[in-house]
């Protein structure tokens, strides 16, 4: 097999155009990966924090400021660890919700589309960072 | 049985009865966790402030109360049937049971202690 010559067609999808592998990565492989994701983040760091959250409400007054000092600081605002937890989890679950919604529609068998499927894709991904920032700058704003 | 390969060992015993049942109802739990979760979203974005008389007055109310229990189960329902699809692609043989006995006893738990808290702040007494 050494005199191979370079005119044979090569594996067929590997590197047809500048180094291009066999699929390009588009952004329903995206938001696909991001609905795992943000779920699994949501189900285990969120499901602990929205449950020291109750369980501090049910427990009196000290309990309550013990999980605010977590994430706030003496002024009361957010700390870093409140911001990024807070982001991070708000981000987690508008970007889900609305992916949730996305994978609704194409259980009802729609949407499948190339074009429109991108586009359904991309809305996702805008509207998790559109709805996270409008979360927090309406709080901001109270 | 027990021998072959992994597709012939399963050839003939049809199908394992429960996939889409599982399915069905990671919808159902989506449908009822778009209402609740919005429900809360909003609810948190209207409190009037962020301190502990606040919270409690606002959870202390029935309005609140039944409206969040409910969450907790459609939520905490919607997260067990994920989490055990993301278990079943990644852990394999006895570490998926392990995994799968965890995640059961990590759900329970956790809503046992969130429904608990509700509803001691929802029949006590008002702060």
């Amino acid at each position: 097999m050494a005199s191979r010559t370079p005119a044979r067609p090569r594996s067929p999808h590997l590197f047809s155009g500048f180094l291009k592998l066999h699929y390009s990565w588009g952004p329903h492989m995206l938001v696909s990966i991001l609905h795992r994701a943000t779920g699994s983040g949501m189900a285990t760091v969120g499901t602990l924090l929205l449950v020291w959250w109750l369980a501090a409400i049910a427990s009196g007054a000290e309990a309550y400021a013990n999980f605010r000092d977590v994430f706030t600081t003496n002024g009361g605002n957010l700390n870093v660890i409140g911001w990024i937890v807070g982001i991070g989890m708000t981000y987690a679950f508008f970007t889900h919700m609305l992916n949730g919604v996305r994978h609704l529609v194409m259980d009802a068998g729609a949407a499948f589309e190339l074009k429109r499927n991108k586009m359904f894709s991309l809305i996702v991904i805008a509207g998790g960072f559109v709805l996270t920032a409008a979360f927090w700058l309406y709080l901001g704003m109270k | 049985m027990g021998s072959g390969t992994s597709i012939g060992r399963v050839r003939g015993l049809g199908s394992a009865k429960e996939g889409a049942h599982h399915w069905w109802r990671q919808r159902v739990t989506a449908g009822s966790n778009l209402f609740l979760t919005l429900w809360f979203v909003f609810s948190i974005l209207r409190m009037p402030r962020y301190e502990y008389g606040a919270v409690h007055t606002w959870l202390h109310n029935s309005w609140a109360a039944v409206p969040m229990i409910l969450l907790i189960v459609s939520v905490f329902y919607h997260f067990r049937l994920g989490l055990q699809v993301v278990i079943e692609d990644y852990q394999h043989d006895e570490k998926r049971v392990a995994a799968m006995v965890l995640l059961n006893f990590f759900t329970v738990g956790t809503a046992a202690v969130a429904i608990f808290a509700i509803l001691k702040v929802a029949f006590g007494a008002a702060a």
